[in-house]
């Protein structure tokens, strides 16, 4: 009853069900994956693109380096704690990891006055910042799967980031209250040249799209919120799209009975994007003065949701965030990695990428430690470099999902030498801790 | 290791002892008898002049789970006024509204609190408030899950399937969720929300289901009573903060048809409608009510002056409470046909007349509650006030010139509204070690804490008895959890890990078939997934799961 079944955790085993992806926010759990005879993993039967490249990406045995020179577990511990305990500056970035990795990260940053920040942050801050200052209406996944009627998405096409979104959670045969899904209407508002294919519905009816150049969907959304708002627009037009055009999609989700407005804050790549975001969000707020209306941020990566509510719960910020003066202090703009890289302000980096091999570290003239994926490759060989097991992949883990109420155990599925980033950083931190 | 806490002043309810000389025995972290023949003392704390009291039990303060992240990750502002550097002990945090879980932990056990449940703990979300909890050092934890606004219950309701079928279902979610109790927040409410109902009174009927939260309370409360479930069902009534709401909480306390029910934060369900404003107090009235019904506890939901965040599942009435938001800012959120949740920072202020007046009902009605074992002392923390303003609360009801000063600087038009000051009562301490630790175990079903008996876990506070309540409950001499010595002279010395109390009644597993149909045909996680593990909450030494009994387990219904 309280085991989640032995394929779960039991990594002897050659087929595992009802697996959690990690690979996007969405985190599907409806994958089974199996183990062929030379131990690479197979993803079946609902996979995407994405999921594929990630689960069957060989397992890659790699040793710790100091200095490009291979060197034991023990030895690249006691130097990377040697570079932490030496620095008063130190940045630990990337944070690639899930729930237990940062929560280890969290101690090792207290331990050490180190500052924080996710590879992601520039885009999870175009959110984190309207939380704060607004505050915003959602929804989560379920509840789109079961209720929407009217989808509307800003600027992106969902699936370059979220490959199964439409599959899981718009065109999906059944929902609770006997809605016919196929008439579910999709609304593309901004972009240009979207794959808009998967917005089509299973009966063939075709979305709305509405484009523009992506830089223009602060005028864009402004425009819809005044509209909602029951404002009159002096303009025809409002970037290439017709007033007329907008006052209609206004009417629509007026209409709606549960629309669901969402976007994906790394698209969303101009200056202010928060204040697009807020327009989004306060425009949501409105709707529901007479109807049912909800936000859904989509997007998701390199565990930046999970990275965020641990930092949260520990520290009470997201990040980015710094323990320098022995408490937690938050700032977007001061602790934002690349900058503090750029002006020199750190003596010692420490970069996290338990995901993605492509995620290195910014060049930096700081001693670097790279704790990652074991088959990083690098332009310029870090001080040290540790390689760590894939949560999901090597080892179990935790997970939150894109729209942050749910969380999910990751498994370990295959037999790994790589430790976890948890021990690695364990170790180090009491490494830092001797004299 | 025998531990000796010798000549202390004992105050222990559970077995009537009421500030009697007594020496206290703790081996292996528990308390015993005494010593065994020959048996050498390990350790020896002089009390003698000291009180004792089992440690504190908050059996309602929301420390874990979504919305409490999602408040401490919408205030900065907050914790910039209250930032906590790691010292040789504590790592860093913050506190305040909303505390991050390192210093939640640390600050309860300063205060001399050793166990702490958080009521609103969505299923779907529990592995997070778990996760969070597990953060929470020192002191024990637990949840209750959330029920009756999620999909899967209502639509039993709709279909009339029988009493036991809706106990297994209960069941079930006691156990994946790993909760010691059941909460319903808004009966049906938060669900109507998402069909655009804006308010549900007790005998209103959701549009889609067509059942009432009187239907809800009745069929959780039973199957609650009837699995044997220690703590009784935990309503959060419908029409939270409406004037006028006194009605419907005097109609729910009959809901349950003699099933017992604790009826939670009821200091904003006891509003009345009287008065040129429309708005005053309900208490007497409830009081009363509450003083007849026998089957019905309650914990109050004191509020108290400034700043704090009002975080909860019931997303229909925070949505109606977001104008008056402070700062005005909300997130207000639908979840996974589960339930939902709606966090609004909110500033209490003094000169306020509603503020003054809902400051007043709350003591009004600890004051008139003729049993202390039945009303309990809260602030629903963070909603009423952070808890660590427990100390202040304590004051107030033990000291009636001092509650008086502070009633006397109030909101005029308030005060004029107020019984209070005619309030002669005083609570003792054996009144305030009953609220805040005999009952709260009996009530929480916690069957070894709270008292300091044979056998009990020895969690023990040791404070020095002062006039000054506020000043004596904030900080004491001593506090051992578990027989460690954790708290000296209010400051945490030693960190551990609490348990996380659960509760497991038996159930026939066959639900799970409707269970996994369900899960497939509707939701985006898998069933198996939904559950917690022991393992995720005890992972890495961070303390264990502890099942508590479930005793009493009824016969099923015909
Ligand atoms: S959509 Fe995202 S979570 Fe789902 S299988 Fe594809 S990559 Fe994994
Ligand atoms: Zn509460």
């Amino acid at each position: 009853m309280q085991s989640s079944g032995k394929s779960q955790t039991d990594s002897n085993s050659t087929i595992h069900e009802h697996v959690a992806c990690p690979a996007c926010g969405l985190l599907c759990d409806d994958l089974t994956v199996s183990r062929n005879a030379s131990g690479i993993l197979e993803v079946s039967p609902n996979t995407c693109a994405r999921s594929v490249q990630f689960f069957q990406r060989p397992l890659v045995d790699t040793s710790p380096r100091i200095a490009d020179k291979s060197s034991t577990l023990q030895e690249a511990i006691a130097k990377a704690a040697e570079i932490l305990k030496k620095a008063n500056q130190p940045l630990i970035a990337g944070l690639g990891t899930e729930v237990q990795g940062m929560r280890a990260v969290m101690q090792l940053a207290d331990r050490t006055g180190a500052t924080l920040d996710h590879m992601n942050s520039y885009s999870t801050l175009r959110n984190t910042l309207v939380v704060q200052n607004s505050g915003w209406m959602v929804t989560t996944l379920t509840e789109v799967r079961n209720r929407v009627d009217l989808l509307l998405i800003i600027g992106t096409d969902i699936v370059s980031y979220n490959p199964r979104f439409f599959e899981r959670t718009i065109w999906n045969s059944e929902t609770m209250f006997d809605q016919d899904t196929s008439k579910r209407e999709v609304v593309y508002l901004g972009g240009r040249g979207l794959d808009t294919s998967q917005g089509i519905s299973p009966a063939g009816v075709k979305p709305t799209v509405l484009e523009c150049d992506i830089e223009q969907l602060p005028d864009v959304t402004a425009a819809l919120r005044a509209l909602i708002a029951g404002k009159q627009l002096q303009a025809d037009s409002v970037a290439d799209i017709p007033v007329a055009e907008l006052a209609k999609l206004a009417e629509r989700l007026q209409a709606a009975k549960y629309s669901v407005v969402t976007w994906i804050s790394s698209a969303f790549d101009f200056p202010y994007a928060e204040l697009t975001v807020q327009n989004i969000t306060e425009t949501v707020i409105k709707l529901n003065e007479k109807t049912r209306a909800s936000g859904l941020p989509l997007g998701g990566s390199e565990g930046d949701y999970s990275v965020n509510q641990t930092s949260t719960w520990i520290s009470g910020y997201p990040v980015r965030n710094s323990l320098q003066r022995g408490f937690p202090e938050y700032d977007p703009w001061q602790f934002d990695a690349e900058r503090m890289l750029d002006n020199g302000e750190t003596d010692a980096l420490l970069w996290i990428s338990c995901f993605q091999p492509e995620k290195t570290p910014p060049a930096s003239a700081a001693p670097t430690i790279v704790i990652g994926h074991a088959a990083m490759q690098f332009e310029h060989e870090p001080d040290v470099f540790i390689p760590v097991g894939t949560p999901g992949l090597d080892h179990a883990g935790t997970m939150f999902r894109i729209d942050s109420s749910v969380t999910l155990p990751l498994a370990g599925l295959r037999k790994s030498a790589l430790p976890s980033l948890a021990a690695v950083i364990d170790a180090i931190e009491a490494a830092t801790q001797l004299d | 290791m025998l531990i000796k806490l010798t000549g202390g002043k004992v105050y222990d309810p559970a077995h009537q002892v009421d500030g009697k000389v007594t020496d206290i025995y703790i081996r292996d972290g528990r308390i015993v008898e005494g010593q065994h023949d020959g048996e050498k003392i390990d350790e020896e704390y002089d009390l003698r002049g000291k009180i004792v009291m089992a440690g504190a039990i908050d059996m309602h303060t929301h420390i874990g789970g979504g919305k409490v992240n999602i408040a401490r990750m919408m205030l900065p502002e907050d914790h910039r006024g209250d930032l906590v550097a790691h010292t040789e002990h504590c790592r860093a945090g913050c506190g305040h509204a909303a505390p991050s879980t390192l210093t939640t932990g640390y600050r309860y056990a300063e205060m001399g609190y050793t166990a702490g449940f958080e009521p609103a703990m969505m299923p779907v979300n529990a592995r997070q408030t778990h996760l969070e909890m597990g953060d929470t050092p020192i002191i024990d934890k637990g949840g209750y899950a959330m029920l009756g606004s999620d999909d899967f219950f209502l639509r039993m309701l709709t279909a009339k399937q029988d009493q036991n079928a809706i106990n297994d279902y209960v069941a079930w979610t006691l156990h994946a969720s790993q909760a010691i109790g059941i909460k319903v927040v808004n009966p049906g409410g938060i669900n109507a929300f998402k069909f655009n109902q804006r308010a549900l009174d007790l005998d209103e009927l959701n549009t889609h289901y067509q059942v009432s939260p009187r239907d809800v309370l009745k069929a959780l409360s039973r199957a609650v009573h009837e699995l044997g479930v220690p703590h009784p069902l935990h309503v959060h009534g419908n029409n939270l903060g409406v004037p006028g709401n006194m009605e419907t909480t005097l109609k729910t306390m009959g809901a349950s048809e003699g099933f017992p029910m604790h009826l939670t934060h009821i200091q904003f369900h006891s509003y009345g409608t009287e008065g040129d404003r429309k708005f005053s107090s309900g208490a007497a009235a409830i009081a009363e009510a509450l003083n007849k019904h026998k089957n019905i506890s309650a914990d109050v939901g004191q509020i108290l002056f400034g700043q704090t965040v009002t975080a909860s599942g019931d997303n229909m009435r925070q949505f109606a409470n977001a104008g008056h938001g402070s700062p005005k800012k909300s997130v207000i959120m639908d979840i996974e046909c589960d339930a939902g949740c709606g966090v609004v920072p909110f500033k209490y202020k003094d000169q306020n007349f509603v503020n003054a007046l809902q400051w007043a009902i709350g003591l009004e009605i600890f004051l008139l509650m003729e049993d202390p074992w039945r009303i309990f002392l809260t602030t629903d923390h963070p909603n009423g006030a952070p808890f660590t303003s427990y100390p202040h609360l304590i004051r107030l009801l033990m000291d009636k010139s001092f509650r008086n000063d502070t009633f006397a600087k109030l909101n005029l038009d308030a005060q004029a509204m107020s019984t209070l000051s005619s309030i002669d009562r005083e609570y003792s301490l054996y009144e305030i070690a009953i609220m805040t630790r005999a009952g709260a175990a009996k009530l929480v079903g916690l069957h070894d804490r709270g008292h300091l008996g044979v056998g009990a876990g020895a969690d023990i506070t040791v404070y020095t008895d002062q006039p000054d309540r506020e000043a004596m409950f904030a900080k004491p001499d001593y506090v051992f959890k578990d027989g460690e010595l954790v708290v000296r002279n209010g400051q945490v010395v030693k960190v551990t890990w609490g348990s996380t109390h659960t509760v497991r009644p038996e159930f026939d597993r066959g639900i799970e078939k409707d269970l996994k149909k369900y899960f497939d045909r509707y939701h985006t996680i898998n069933m198996e997934n939904f559950k917690v593990r022991d393992d995720e909450i005890a992972e890495g030494g961070r303390g264990k799961v502890i099942i508590q009994a479930c005793e009493g387990r009824r016969e099923k219904s015909e």
